[in-house]
């Protein structure tokens, strides 16, 4: 049933309030399931064997040895997985990083799956597969990847994006374009100029729960899977894909999920999984190790960018231009062409170009990290608008306020923006009283801004009324992010009922329609829409039923404040009807009370945010101390402003380790240094101030509510926060992220000669 | 209506940064300007987002056009 999704600038009784999250008790007392934490009858261990090189033929590999040991019950290799994808790249794409098919791309990379009785034996079996490699030229670096002599990753694939088409192979899978007016006019007219170069390195989302499963499908091709994931239509769709199956016979259930922040929208080992099954004909529970999480999931682009922005006296940009290169792993994405739509997306610009490279490299395939792309972007990006704000000698903030994009401004990706709230997060960033608080000796602040796009999707979602009133509402956006706390308030909003007496359920994949996966900011969106039209559906099926009950027209029938009233002075004797009265009656009245609605959740609104951090550098180590951290951000309208401030605090936590710390270490020989947090080292609670947060409310005009996305853009920010506060305290330029101790000594050393 | 085109998607119309295309809604828009570029296939495999004056629809193909709006075409992208 179609409804207006129109911003409507209703009041609220339960939206915005700050009640008890409903998963908090089952998560610290460990009733919370998550990926590892299901088992079934007769079930085996999975296990994976990975390249130890970083570029290799696979010329030969012998599993006869492992075959025969007792308790192994299946191995494959890539022969066991047959091409299904009917010529789609994208899919062979997803299958050959699952599983090697000759080659192995990176130093991690599946080659060989086992399945046995136990831990012990699987590891066995690993050992007596004798695969024999012969070693390629590999290469890591993004700008390395573009340079002519590389070694060329795939052979198939040709430079998309360039005219004449090219003929040859080529590492750089894609060039975008994006922008507007004439550049060299733009810097014609400009009073000062900044160029500057800038890198950052590839970090992982890392979230604490590894990617778990337990896969069953038996010879009839019909199967479970239990997995940790950020969307499980999604996955059942791409399982059921691969390995041949309708989707309709592979039932997926979303555990609880400890963490995904994007690294879970994509299948890494499920389909493994199911294949050993389905060769075992038992289930198989596969659980990675962190050292597989690191070398053989889908961490961030690390990537290399020029940027260069002119003004004039007045502070009125003229022209802004940005060269992005991303690599993209072993597979091609479009990381760099998302770099290239964001980086100047916060401004309000007459003469813009940002031009994308996608790269190929020998390393794991990148996944999306909450904004994908964004954050590299802006740190250049945001770094060179504080150099030009300086050479202007002009308050960098005030600067920004004089450029910022707003209604009407025509983005740097293209559209035409509507009510944004770039202007007044900087607004209040200005205003704020952490900008009055005085620094000290190598201290440091700095303020930056981000864009994310958000979206909105398909969406499927139930709602039923029990016979004590009580609702259970089952949506199929896996909750990462307090959406059942927000969804339960929306439910109860449109109901008129207590917050308590609804439960949100996040249902299997044979329980609902399709659902897109919750990545863009969407879930309680688009959930939240569908939640809202469900129970407007179900609130016409209480007011009929109110109507049956009086013996008047369903048209004399109004709900209000969770009951239903006949209108009229011939109704004046009806006493309300609640909905508590209602459903208990529902038995003899027409059966159960329901409503559902299917959406495609379109016109979810842009979000920006703008941080601020003051940092001190300690000088003799060059170690980093983030003294004071502030987000503000407009979330269109905050349902439960607790995991709103959760949301951006959450992304500017990620987003100073990814600034000071994180990074992903290759040797000379391609092989990944640090997979573990032992050496790979994301920021603990001690490395943290208490992050203030302020949040602005600017309506989304598509979402009854004004609902925009929260959950991504506050990591947009904090690299280039970060970049100017500690470019402040040691008065030298960072131009490379993480800006670890080393890497800080080293730029003070080279500015003292 | 004038269309314009973003990023890749303009060299799948011969580099044209803006063609001229009819379409009451979204769906009826993308299916002439597949009949025009045949090249843009791909791009509609893959997903193509459009943004009508600033709103951007990835999916409602539905979604009427009003007259003399801006239609501005997008690759689908991808979130976290």
């Amino acid at each position: 049933m179609p409804y207006e999704t129109d911003y409507t600038n209703q009041g609220f009784s339960k939206v915005g309030t700050r009640v008890n999250r409903p998963d908090g008790v089952d998560k610290v007392t460990g009733r919370a399931k998550y990926g590892a934490d299901a088992n079934a009858a007769g079930q085996l261990v999975g296990r994976i064997l990975r390249s130890p090189h970083a570029h290799a033929l696979i010329t030969k590999i012998d599993t006869s040895k492992a075959e025969k040991l007792p308790g192994v019950k299946a191995v494959l290799t890539g022969k066991d997985f047959p091409d299904l994808t009917g010529g789609d790249r994208g899919m062979m794409n997803i299958l050959e990083n699952c599983m090697a098919r000759g080659r192995a791309l990176y130093d991690g990379h599946a080659v060989a799956a086992v399945a046995a009785i136990d831990a012990d034996t699987a590891n066995e079996a690993l050992k007596l597969i004798k695969v024999t490699y012969k070693q390629l030229p590999h290469v890591t670096d993004v700008d390395e990847a573009m340079k002519p002599s590389a070694p060329i990753i795939h052979d198939w694939v040709r430079t998309t994006g360039v005219t004449p088409a090219p003929t040859t192979a080529s590492n750089v899978a894609q060039r975008t374009e994006f922008g507007h007016g004439d550049i060299d006019a733009g810097f014609a007219q400009a009073d000062v100029i900044i160029e500057k170069s800038f890198k950052t390195e590839q970090t992982h989302q890392g979230y604490i729960e590894p990617h778990a499963c337990l896969a069953t499908l038996g010879p009839d091709g019909s199967g479970e899977l239990w997995v940790t994931t950020q969307g499980h239509f999604t996955f059942r769709n791409v399982c059921a894909s691969l390995l041949g199956l309708d989707v309709a016979k592979l039932r997926v259930t979303a555990s609880e999920i400890g963490g995904g922040f994007g690294g879970k929208t994509h299948v890494w080992t499920e389909p493994v999984a199911l294949q050993l099954s389905r060769r075992a004909n038992r289930p198989v529970k596969l659980v990675m190790s962190r050292d597989e999480v690191f070398k053989a999931t889908g961490p961030t682009s690390s990537t290399s960018v020029d940027v260069k922005i002119g003004a004039k006296r007045n502070g009125k940009i003229t022209a802004a231009s940005a060269e992005l290169r991303y690599q993209s792993g072993a597979f091609p994405g479009m990381w760099a062409m998302l770099g290239a739509m964001t980086s100047f997306a916060c401004y309000d610009l007459k003469n813009v170009k940002s031009v994308g490279f996608d790269v190929l490299v020998n390393r794991p395939k990148v996944a999306a990290y909450r904004a994908p792309s964004a954050p590299m972007a802006a740190f250049a990006v945001e770094s060179v608008v504080d150099m030009v704000a300086a050479e202007l000698g002009m308050d960098a903030v005030e600067f920004r306020i004089k450029n910022a994009a707003k209604k009407g401004t025509k983005a740097s990706y293209g559209p035409v923006y509507g009510p944004i709230g770039i202007g007044p997060t900087l607004e209040a960033v200005k205003n704020h009283p952490h900008m009055k608080r005085k620094l000290g000796k190598n201290q440091g602040r700095g303020v930056a801004c981000g864009f994310w796009f958000n979206f909105g999707g398909q969406t499927c979602t139930d709602l039923n009324i029990g016979v004590d009133g009580s609702v259970n509402l089952t949506v199929g956006t896996v909750d990462v992010g307090g959406s059942r706390a927000s969804l339960a308030l929306i439910a109860a909003e449109e109901l008129g009922i207590d917050y308590e007496q609804v439960r949100v359920t996040i249902g299997d994949t044979n329980s609902l329609g399709h659902n897109d996966t919750t990545e863009g900011s969407r879930g309680t969106f688009s959930s939240g829409m569908a939640a809202i039209f469900a129970a407007r559906d179900a609130v016409e099926v209480l007011k009929q039923r109110a109507a049956a009950t009086w013996g008047i027209p369903v048209e004399q029938v109004v709900w209000e404040a969770g009951e239903a009233r006949a209108k009229g002075k011939q109704n004046n004797n009806l006493p309300p009807l609640s909905l508590k009265e209602i459903a208990a009656k529902s038995p003899r009245t027409g059966g159960p009370i329901a409503g559902h609605n299917e959406v495609v959740a379109d016109g979810a609104g842009v979000s920006f945010a703008s941080h601020m951090c003051d940092v001190e550098v300690d000088p003799e180590t060059g170690a980093t101390k983030i003294l004071r951290y502030t987000v503000v951000q407009d979330a269109g309208k905050a349902i439960h402003p607790d995991y709103v401030e959760g949301q951006f605090q959450g992304g500017a936590a990620q987003g100073i380790g990814w600034a000071l710390n994180e990074e992903y270490v290759y040797g000379d020989d391609g092989r990944l240094q640090n997979a573990g947090f032992l050496d790979y080292r994301i920021p603990v609670c001690s490395d943290l101030p208490f992050i203030d947060t302020q949040i602005l409310e600017i309506p989304n005009p598509n979402h009854p509510y004004g609902v925009r996305g929260v959950g991504e853009t506050s990591i947009v920010p904090p690299l280039a926060a970060i970049g100017n506060a500690v470019s402040n305290a040691v008065g030298v330029r960072m131009d490379h992220v993480p800006m670890s101790p080393p890497r800080i000594l080293k730029a003070i050393e080279a500015a003292q000669g | 209506m004038q269309v314009q085109l973003s990023g890749i998607l303009s060299q799948a119309a011969g580099g044209a940064r803006c063609v001229e295309c009819a379409g009451a809604t979204i769906g009826e828009l993308l299916q002439a300007l597949l009949l025009k570029y045949p090249e843009m296939q791909s791009h509609l495999d893959d997903g193509i987002a459009v943004a009508i004056n600033g709103e951007i629809y990835r999916d409602r193909r539905d979604q009427p056009i009003p007259a003399n709006a801006d239609v501005f075409l997008l690759p689908r992208i991808q979130g976290g």
